[in-house]
């Protein structure tokens, strides 16, 4: 590994005195910039305002469910709130977080000087700003924002949808035209631009998931165009896709929107799988169990999210031939993900584990995401789904699967990695503070959510039952106490950005890969001449 | 190969998966037709006329309910004749729908059918519907509508209740023949 770290710093110092140069000043290198660091950056402050602006809207939706009856707001605000907590959080928070990690980390784990792609990287971060301003200055028009759930059914976000939905549908185009155009600088970075000797078969497993992923993106993304341009023509141009009064069908629009929203839950998850793989063998001082079990089980997961998209759409009228398919082949989708879990247990197992904040993030991931596993498993079920479908139920089961999985994942991501991007250590008291009052407050918030969701709480509706008070207020003070707490995590990183205890090339003394062979805080420009993997 | 040279190769291909996912959301509209015809999904009967004969089976009985809904905006008044009829397999029985159009305006309306239990949607057959076309009233008309139509024999064993209901939209605004043409 020596000869990695010589010919890295040569490499780099060679390029410092020759043309290249370091960041520019002022406000202009942000908005130029090609620097895959500089853009990853971005993205992941960029997902941050979007999460605590998403999470804002979950305070509102908390605070309304706080009591039954209606108290702070009317019920077609509420509806916005839902569908704006929703869309912000997948496609503002979730997945540029993760787009921000790959920039980030891809180039730096296989040994490549920047993504393949550094102009069109610019362009596709540039336009996520655009498009929120767009979505969310929906909510200032008269007839309000999309108030039709993230889902955006038709008709509800056709015939009976507020005017502001053309801005909606337009916003929706340019994240995905940015994510695609991510997903193919993700690919094209991945396959061509590997340090010599880092074969496929030798990559971490976050490039793997991420390199999965990126296929998952760029095959869904332009479905899911498709689908918004179907509704613009049906509000705007006289078609009927999705109305039966012209010969269509609203039910053909969930077929659509699930094609594309299956293989979107599994991208808002895959490169959280990959990041824990990294961060499990760093602190339990062993390599990763099942390395190669780990690549093909996200390959299947990949390939069976695919197939398995009417499983939201038990109960609107599909044949039992299709519910019995669709029941069968999503409950397949547990046996990879079991090996998954089952490699990251076996990786602990008799290893000498600390627990450093990325450790807790990481090994509380393992365990909530498999509860939101069976909770899914149960949601598998077409006969008892008729029963929990659109409960609260339902919110227990996503919540659990996304807020410990996708955003534990991309805490421990931070933690494990703030070393190496600022140079400092974070501080570590802190940092578990943060975990503990994250673990405290999202159970709190979320586990109650299933009891209520089994008594029959519908999700979605702004007031309910009194049966449902109590769980409902305990997961208010859950949500609130959630929601303080990220504050305190913008508190944590910025008291790293400026200071702490110098990091040191590998803060972690069971980490692998190339990006700790690198000094701390990583140059500008690394890997200028490739190392050789060996 | 230089870098920059397989970089435009893959994006090029890449490119190719991106355009042909964005046709294959515009192609799950006729897949799902195609599918929905094929496997009697959504209650959905043919669009045709059928043409078929078939021998009445006078030893079985079906009974059959007729719903006549309007759609959310729809001012005309709209009901089947009888709630219901009980029919022999095989034979040709008649409906009649009746409508009026209570407003000041001309208004074209297309109806839209659908059996439940769905998977005696391929079983039923209409010889004559008056959701082949478009109704066009004047303001205060009245009309009786026929639909004609026969059960077939291959009826499942199990099916004994079948619901025909229709409901009228108002497509004055957005009449485009085309689109709702072969209903």
């Amino acid at each position: 590994m020596s000869a990695v770290i010589d010919s890295t710093h040569k490499g780099h110092g060679h390029a410092g005195h020759d043309h290249h140069h370091g960041p520019a000043k002022g406000l202009m290198r942000w908005v130029l910039t090609t620097n895959h660091k500089d853009i990853g950056t971005m993205y992941l402050w960029f997902s941050f305002a979007m999460f605590l602006l998403g999470g804002s809207f979950a305070m509102v939706i908390r605070a309304e469910l706080f009591q039954p009856g209606l108290q702070i707001v009317q019920p077609e605000f509420f509806n916005q709130m839902t569908t704006m907590h929703g869309l912000i959080m997948v496609f503002g928070a979730v997945m540029p977080a993760f787009v921000g990690l790959a920039n980030w980390m891809v180039p730096l784990m296989i040994g490549a000087p920047d993504m393949a792609l550094p102009r069109m990287n610019n362009f596709s971060f540039w336009l996520l700003p655009a498009a929120f301003a767009i979505m969310i200055s929906t909510l200032f028009s008269d007839g309000g924002g999309p108030n039709f759930g993230w889902t955006f059914y038709a008709p509800l976000s056709t015939t009976y949808a507020p005017e502001s939905v053309t801005y909606f549908i337009f916003a929706v185009h340019l994240m995905g035209i940015s994510s695609i155009m991510g997903g193919i600088n993700i690919i094209a970075t991945v396959l061509n631009l590997r340090a010599p000797g880092m074969t496929l078969m030798k990559m971490p497993l976050f490039v793997w998931t991420w390199l999965i992923t990126a296929f998952l993106l760029i095959a869904v993304m332009p479905v899911l165009a498709g689908c918004v341009t179907m509704m613009l023509m049906d509000i705007h141009f006289g078609t009927s896709f999705f109305s039966a009064a012209g010969g269509g069908d609203p039910v053909l629009f969930q077929h659509v929107f699930w094609f594309f929203g299956h293989p979107e839950v599994y991208i808002m998850i895959l490169p959280a799988f990959g990041a824990v793989s990294a961060i499990i063998p760093a602190f339990s001082r062993k390599p990763l169990f099942g390395y190669t079990s780990m690549v093909y089980a996200t390959s299947s997961i990949a390939f069976l999210s695919f197939i398995v998209w009417a499983h939201h759409m038990f109960v609107v009228g599909i044949p039992l031939v299709g519910e019995l398919f669709f029941m069968y082949a999503t409950m397949l989708i547990a046996v990879p993900t079991g090996v998954k879990v089952f490699n990251w247990a076996a990786t602990m197992w008799q290893g000498s584990l600390t627990f450093e904040t990325p450790m807790l993030f990481a090994v509380a991931f393992v365990i909530l995401f498999t509860i939101g596993g069976f909770s899914g498993l149960m949601l598998a079920m077409a006969p008892a789904d008729y029963q929990y479908q659109d409960t609260y139920f339902v919110v227990a089961h996503f919540h659990y699967v996304l807020v410990p999985g996708a955003i534990f994942g991309i805490f421990a991501s931070v933690y494990y990695w703030l070393p190496k991007w600022t140079g400092n250590m974070y501080d570590e008291t802190l940092g578990k503070l943060h975990f503990w009052l994250s673990f405290v407050g999202m159970n709190l918030a979320f586990f109650p959510m299933h009891f209520v969701g089994l008594a029959g709480m519908p999700r979605r509706i702004p007031d309910y039952n009194l049966q449902f008070a109590d769980f409902n207020m305990v997961s208010s003070i859950g949500a609130f106490m959630f929601g303080a707490t990220q504050l305190f995590f913008l508190f944590i990183v910025i008291k790293c950005i400026r200071g702490g205890k110098p990091a040191g090339d590998k803060p972690w003394d069971g980490a692998e890969g190339l990006e700790w062979t690198l000094p701390s805080p990583a140059p500008y420009h690394t890997f200028q001449t490739p190392p050789d993997v060996k | 190969m230089s870098a920059a040279t397989a970089n435009r190769h893959l994006i090029q291909r890449l490119l190719v998966v991106v355009v042909a996912m964005f046709g294959f959301g515009f192609a799950l509209v006729p897949i799902y037709e195609v599918m929905c015809q094929a496997l009697g999904i959504n209650g959905k009967t043919s669009g045709a006329a059928y043409e078929g004969v078939q021998v009445e089976n006078e030893a079985r009985t079906v009974r059959v309910q007729f719903l006549a809904t309007n759609s959310a905006d729809m001012v005309w008044e709209f009901r089947a004749k009888n709630d219901e009829l009980l029919v022999h397999p095989g034979a040709v029985n008649e409906m009649l729908f009746i409508a009026s159009n209570p407003s000041n305006r001309v208004m074209t309306a297309q109806a839209v059918p659908s059996i439940a239990p769905s998977v005696a949607a391929s079983y039923f057959h209409k010889t004559e519907c008056f959701c082949f076309t478009q109704q066009v009233l004047q303001p205060g008309q009245r009309i009786e509508m026929p639909v004609r139509f026969i059960v077939d024999r291959d009826l499942p064993e199990d099916v004994h209740h079948l619901t025909l209901a229709y409901t009228l939209f108002d497509i004055t605004a957005t009449k485009s023949p085309a689109a709702v043409a072969g209903r």
